[in-house]
């Protein structure tokens, strides 16, 4: 359940921009979460929920923006789209993919007032 | 609590004792520790924030406004771990930290190898433990340093937990930290704690298809050690088919099949750290060269050959580890 630390992380990087840029509530939070990243959106919404509490992003909405996985094949070096890690090339079957998207885990934007 | 910046780490204790002093000696550590902990925020420092105008997808023409963030999630604890990293390299140390689910024999492989590189390497450990100093105990019994960090509910290490542990551990220029993260094949492998390379350890009792069933852990891993090996008689495991599933998750991985309690291929693994433990030494200074971002392809001693020559040489994208200052 790593999940609750890093929705501790993104609490606390809304409250450090609140800080610099004085505001007092945040409405909404886009985050880019890549499909190979360690992170399952829904239980990050969940313990955004709990982490939230009390604080300046109470009842803030999660919106997650999805990133797909992509890889460069090491063998018929085409760049192709990835669904999990450990997926064969779609192109010729290889299992040497270099993964070159998809491990995202960012706060993109906020609507605060 | 910590008593310089008020940092809650929630039950997180070292050797029993409250996460509170002292704190990271390394000034950046210091600045980020500003930066992190509520109270001392240093405007500007980190957050590279600018706020927008509401557009798009801003509701409606109220007070509400859009703030640009972009950012990373573990940015902070990247801050931790490129600091913990400069200090490793800045004294010569090789740092491993070990992960893998509970009972795969991680303590006996590392009291192993603490007794076995006693006349020629000196070593001392990080325990992560949810509760209980049992493990530093059995470390600190072949007569190496250890500290224990008890994560209370916490689930594994982040890079804050390291820097301070290794305030309290002080590892002798040139030797080796060992870091025994919390057994769990999850959620380690998103953090980062500045180590040259995670060793992930699976005992041939899990069943072969772990790599495929918790890819995060084994593609973040420089090493896989096989461990137990000497049960295979009396157990369906299929050693071959295991390497391949690793392989397909991380081509990059290296794999040595051990038995930490009989001593199969401890040899390998021994020679692989001294390997790795020299190269820190002969490029004090030089994190790139030591530490390298997880996520990307490696190639540690022991890597499958079959990669070799092939891969498209890719220098460190962090700048952080690319500084000569530290």
């Amino acid at each position: 359940m790593h999940e609750m630390s890093l929705a501790e992380s993104v609490l606390e990087i809304a409250e450090q921009a609140a800080r610099e840029q004085g505001f007092r509530r945040v409405k909404a939070i886009w985050l880019e979460i890549g499909a190979l990243s360690a992170v399952d959106p829904d239980a990050m919404r969940f313990c955004f929920s709990a982490v939230a509490r009390n604080s300046l992003a109470e009842a803030a909405r999660l919106e997650v923006v999805a990133v797909p996985g992509s890889a460069q094949c090491l063998e018929c070096a085409k760049q192709v789209e990835v669904q999990t890690l450990g997926d064969l090339c779609p192109e010729c079957g290889s299992h040497r993919l270099e993964i070159t998207g998809g491990m995202e885990m960012r706060v993109k934007e906020m609507e605060v007032e | 609590m910590c008593t310089t910046c008020g940092c809650g780490q929630g039950e997180t204790r070292l050797d029993g004792h409250t996460m509170n002093d002292p704190h990271p000696a390394d000034t950046r550590a210091e600045e980020s520790h500003q930066v992190r902990y509520r109270g001392h925020a240093q405007p500007g420092s980190l957050l590279q924030s600018r706020f927008t105008p509401a557009h798009a997808h801003a509701p409606s023409l109220s007070a509400a406004r859009m703030v640009q963030i972009e950012q990373d999630i573990l940015g902070l604890n990247n801050v931790y771990a490129n600091a913990n990293r400069r200090r490793f390299a800045a004294h010569g140390i090789l740092s491993l930290n070990l992960v893998s689910s509970p009972g795969s024999g991680k303590t006996t492989l590392l009291t192993r190898t603490i007794e076995s590189l006693r006349d020629r390497l000196a070593v001392s450990v990080i325990e992560g433990d949810q509760q209980t100093s049992n493990d530093a105990e059995r470390i600190r019994a072949t007569g190496a340093r250890a500290v224990q960090i008890n994560t209370g509910k916490g689930c594994h290490l982040d890079a804050h937990m390291v820097a301070h542990a290794l305030e309290r551990l002080a590892p002798a220029d040139g030797s080796v930290v060992m870091i025994e993260n919390v057994g769990n094949l999850v959620c380690p492998a998103a953090f980062d704690l500045g180590e040259a390379h995670k060793v992930v350890v699976l005992s041939v009792t899990e069943g072969e298809d772990k790599p495929l069933k918790y890819p995060d852990m084994f593609h973040a891993a420089s090493v896989m050690l096989l461990n137990k090996v000497d049960l295979l008689p009396y157990l369906q495991f299929d050693v071959a088919r295991c390497i391949e599933y690793a392989h397909r998750v991380n081509p990059g991985i290296g794999v040595m099949q051990i038995s930490a309690s009989r001593g199969d291929g401890m040899e390998e693994w021994l020679a692989w750290i001294e390997d790795g433990a020299r190269a820190a030494r002969q490029s004090p200074g030089n994190a790139a060269e030591v530490g390298r971002r997880p996520g990307q392809l490696k190639e540690p001693p022991g890597a499958v050959p079959a990669n070799a020559g092939t891969r498209p040489g890719r220098p460190s994208l962090d700048p952080c580890l690319r500084g000569d200052d530290s």
